[in-house]
């Protein structure tokens, strides 16, 4: 329970150094989002004018401040409004956030699908004359860019064999070249680990005196390698949470689809510190969540995990 | 591949003349086995013929390399992925089962074979209870619903010796000790009554006391259910013990075959010969322990003098050493290591026996100054390990070296054997290639092993040749103190008794300081000058190898003494005379 509580404390610090970083790395950037939208020559407004809409904007006060304000602000759920648009932020990124986290749930599904079934196919003899091709993929998959990859998968599916319409898809259409696009470089380094470490699984005398039980493959692979195989690949799919948000911002502008990526792809343009601290945090706690239950899920699936004191021989 | 037997032993005549009574239940004969590696393939085992009759027990002996292992694992289908039967039979009950296929075997496995493996504390899949292992054997024959497998599990449980078998089944591997662990593999292999139970070297990783309760155990199990049992082990004395027939194997091939007293006491071959004078407890008389050398007998304990302390400098001064463990904030710390003391005279051998969990292991690690002490002092060299921090400690480390029990897991397996050995200089300062390279020659040499190794990767040595690379790596900064954990204790005998050699004139050319620990009192009798015996973290006796050993005081020592296997009467005395009528 205390080190539940610990890890809790944890991800809070975790938390408030993003916010901190981010806003201290947002504020170091040379020109800002008001400079951007009324500094312009074309709107010719005067000096005195820009200086007063710096000041309606907060600009003008001690950074210090700033920090205080817009921390309360976050913690309060009050995440400021666009520069850009004077929409709230909190809106903004209500409206995004189901599509995006739809898109990474599926997406990340794909990829233990695809990762999975690299891993357990190539160990079967039966198919030994494809191993070598299973155990490049993942390879191939990592180093694929991914707009790229998602161009390619448009041209392929939507234009040439037009399985999937461009215009007025089914939202289940919709989503399947944009979860397999975000899926195959985040199976890459998952498949990898899985493989290793089923590999290494197999060489456990365990296994051998499984199979001396009278086991079969399946039988060895289901019950005792796979959870054994799972623990390294854990860790590594936690952070590979992480990559899926990067993978969002791509694959959403590539595909056209609203969501957090094309949200984050737009602010940075314009600079729009408001929805970028926003966007920051909310990955962040993403990230911090999804590691924190990867972190008590360990004890779980490996009892050595559950009490680290103890007598060495 | 057809393999044409080469010529008929008079031993495997003599054999099967004694065997005609009974129809084997395991027949092999003239197996050969190979294994592809690189696109070769090396023979591994040739023509190999042995029978095992319903509830008798053989032993094949031999050396790592031997064969011993493939052979057992070709009859239980288990062969390498690499391995395959070139020829000859396999026959259980009469159906040659050598060419069967993984789906055949599986029947067979568990159900008509079983299997008790080398090492309890890596055999039990670790994310599993221990109830779900012993029960998979059962799931897996569908031997019976839900409700009669859980009872069966208690059942066999409780067979095997183990107390509160419903808390157990719910615990996990790494809650047991090894012996225990051993025990629930026991009930594993025995739960389907097998006909057959192979064990492949089951006792070796364990204590003397408990390889001694688990070989009981085995007996007892076989005469309750008429299990016959293939013993494959590099141990003669367990082999003495416990078998009605020996096989003796060496590179593949059988070597001498026959009953149990007849090979032991009058050996045949050259080969059996060689295996039980090196094997320590069978030495006749064991070897003279060694003397001390003069002025520092009188520094030990028990060498009956109240004289001064001598003006040098031990090599090792451990006092009142205790080592805590905290096990949560509520529960009292577990004290490992309780007060213990002791001095190793520089240039001697001092050993730590006792079994596993008596604390042995954690004091050579506070030696090594890799736990900080609870309390107590430890002075290595003359130099207190509390008072070094920081660079003179690292700079400490120098001095004193440590050598792993296990020379499989010791050594990184993407390195050569040069950087391997060479590792050490590049921690201690800055040294050229080429520098390093003589260095690595060096200690190549004085390990006694060609230089054309430092190329290679350990997984082409064999077990004594790694365990001479780690002897290597410990030698290269100089040490004075090197600690010996386990180091000769997962080797063969013939190759234990070169590395005993190796360690013996190593302290004599550079005039080491050995701290020996061991659960084998054979190996420690040769090896080590004084003694101390640990039982629950407390040196309980201690004194001259000799007076130890000659005259226990303490019981537990005396138990620990009496476990040694070979001590009973079928080891007729070893004469070894070149001049035995059978030498050829």
């Amino acid at each position: 329970m205390s080190y539940i509580l610990r890890r809790l404390g944890q991800a809070v610090i975790v938390l408030l150094a993003a916010f901190t970083g981010s806003f201290l790395l947002l504020q170091a950037l040379p020109g800002d989002a008001l400079l951007i939208k009324f500094e312009n020559p074309e709107l010719g407004l005067s000096p005195d004018q820009i200086a007063a809409i710096r000041e309606s904007y907060g600009a003008d006060i001690p950074l210090p401040v700033q920090f205080w304000h817009a921390l309360t602000g976050f913690l309060s759920g009050d995440f400021g409004y666009s520069v850009q648009s004077g929409t709230a932020v909190r809106d903004l990124v209500a409206e995004v956030l189901p599509d995006t986290l739809r898109l990474a749930a599926f997406g990340f599904l794909a990829a233990v699908f695809l990762a999975v079934s690299i891993a357990f196919l190539s160990t079967f003899p039966r198919l030994a004359w494809v191993r070598g091709v299973l155990r490049s993929l993942p390879s191939l998959f990592v180093s694929v860019p991914v707009f790229w990859l998602g161009i390619v998968l448009i041209q392929v599916f939507s234009f040439q064999l037009g399985l999937i319409p461009v215009i007025n898809p089914s939202p289940a259409q919709e989503l399947i070249l944009p979860v397999l696009t975000l899926a195959i470089p985040i199976s890459a380094p998952l498949a990898q680990i899985l493989t290793r470490s089923v590999d290494d699984t197999l060489l456990q005398p365990f296994v051998a005196v499984v199979r001396a039980k009278g086991a079969s493959r399946t039988w060895v692979l289901t019950r005792n390698v796979a959870t054994n195989a799972l623990l390294p690949t854990l860790t590594i799919a936690g952070i590979l949470c992480g990559e899926l948000i990067a993978g969002a911002v791509v694959t959403e502008t590539v595909f056209g689809r609203a969501g957090l990526g094309r949200l984050t792809e737009q602010a940075v343009a314009h600079q729009d510190t408001p929805v970028l601290q926003t966007v920051v945090l909310v990955s962040a706690v993403v990230f911090v969540v999804v590691n924190l239950v990867v972190d008590l899920l360990y004890p779980v699936l490996d009892p050595r995990l559950t009490r680290k004191a103890g007598a060495p021989a | 591949m057809t393999t044409l037997p080469q010529k008929i032993l008079p031993q495997d005549l003599a054999a099967a003349a004694s065997s005609a009574g009974a129809a084997p239940l395991l027949d092999i004969s003239n197996l050969s086995v190979s294994y592809s590696s690189r696109g070769e393939r090396v023979r591994m085992v040739h023509e190999v013929s042995l029978s095992i009759r319903p509830g008798e027990v053989l032993a094949v002996v031999g050396e790592s390399g031997s064969g011993k292992t493939t052979t057992a694992q070709a009859v239980i289908g288990l062969l390498a992925e690499n391995g395959q039967i070139d020829g000859g039979s396999i026959r259980l009950d009469g159906t040659d089962i050598a060419g069967w296929s993984p789906k055949q075997f599986e029947s067979v496995r568990g159900q008509r074979i079983g299997l008790i493996p080398q090492d309890p504390n890596n055999s039990l899949n670790p994310v599993k209870t221990i109830g779900a292992s012993l029960s998979e054997v059962l799931r897996i024959h569908r031997w019976g619903d839900k409700r009669a497998t859980r009872a069966r599990v208690i059942e066999l449980l409780t067979r095997v010796g183990i107390p509160e078998p419903e808390v157990r089944a719910r615990q996990y591997p790494h809650e047991l000790s090894g012996g225990m662990k051993q025990r629930v593999l026991i009930a594993s292999a025995i739960a389907l009554q097998p006909d057959l139970i192979i064990a492949d070297e089951a006792t070796s990783a364990l204590d003397v006391t408990v390889q001694k309760r688990i070989l009981d155990l085995l007996d007892d199990l076989r005469a309750e259910s008429g299990t016959a049992l293939l013993l494959v082990t590099h141990d003669l004395a367990v082999a003495a013990d416990r078998a009605t027939r020996v096989v003796v194997m060496k590179d593949g091939r059988v070597q001498e075959s026959g009953r149990t007293e007849r090979v032991l006491g009058s050996p045949r071959a050259d080969y059996t010969r060689t295996l039980l004078r090196d094997a320590p407890s069978f030495a006749a008389g064991y070897r003279t322990p060694r003397s001390l050398p003069g002025t520092l007998s009188r520094d030990l304990p028990g060498a009956g003098e109240t004289e001064s302390v001598p003006e040098e400098v031990p090599g090792i001064r451990v006092t009142h050493l205790v080592q805590e463990f905290a096990r949560g904030r509520r529960a009292e710390p577990f004290r490992a290591v309780d007060e213990v003391s002791f001095t190793v005279p520089r240039g001697t051998t001092h050993a730590l026996v006792g079994e596993s969990g008596s604390g042995k292991t954690t004091t050579a690690r506070a030696v090594v100054g890799l736990v900080r002490p609870t309390t107590g002092m430890i002075e290595v060299a003359g130099q207190d390990l509390a008072a070094l921090t920081g660079e003179a400690a690292r700079r400490f480390r120098k001095t004193v070296q440590l050598v792993y029990q296990n020379p499989f897991s010791s050594l990184d397996p993407r390195q050569s054997i040069a950087q391997i050995i060479g590792e050490p200089l590049r921690n201690y300062g800055r040294t050229t290639a080429a520098e390093r390279a003589a260095a690595v020659a060096d200690s190549l040499d004085h390990v006694a092993l060609p230089r054309v190794l430092a190329g290679r990767r350990p997984r082409e040595l064999s077990g004594g040749q790694r365990q001479r690379v780690a002897i290597a790596r410990a030698l290269i900064l100089r040490p004075e103190v090197v600690v010996l954990d386990e180091a000769v204790s997962a080797l063969d005998v013939t190759v234990q008794a070169q590395i005993l050699d190796l360690l013996e004139r190593l302290q004599d050319e550079l005039g080491l300081t050995y701290l020996f620990i061991s659960h084998d009192l054979a190996v420690v009798r040769h090896l080590s000058h004084t003694v101390s015996v640990m039982n629950r973290g407390r040196v309980i006796e201690s004194g001259r190898t000799a007076d130890v050993f000659g005259s226990p005081r303490e019981e537990y020592t005396r138990t620990l003494l009496d476990a040694i296997p070979g001590r009973t009467p079928v080891t007729a005395p070893v004469t070894a005379t070149p001049t035995s009528p059978h030498t050829p």
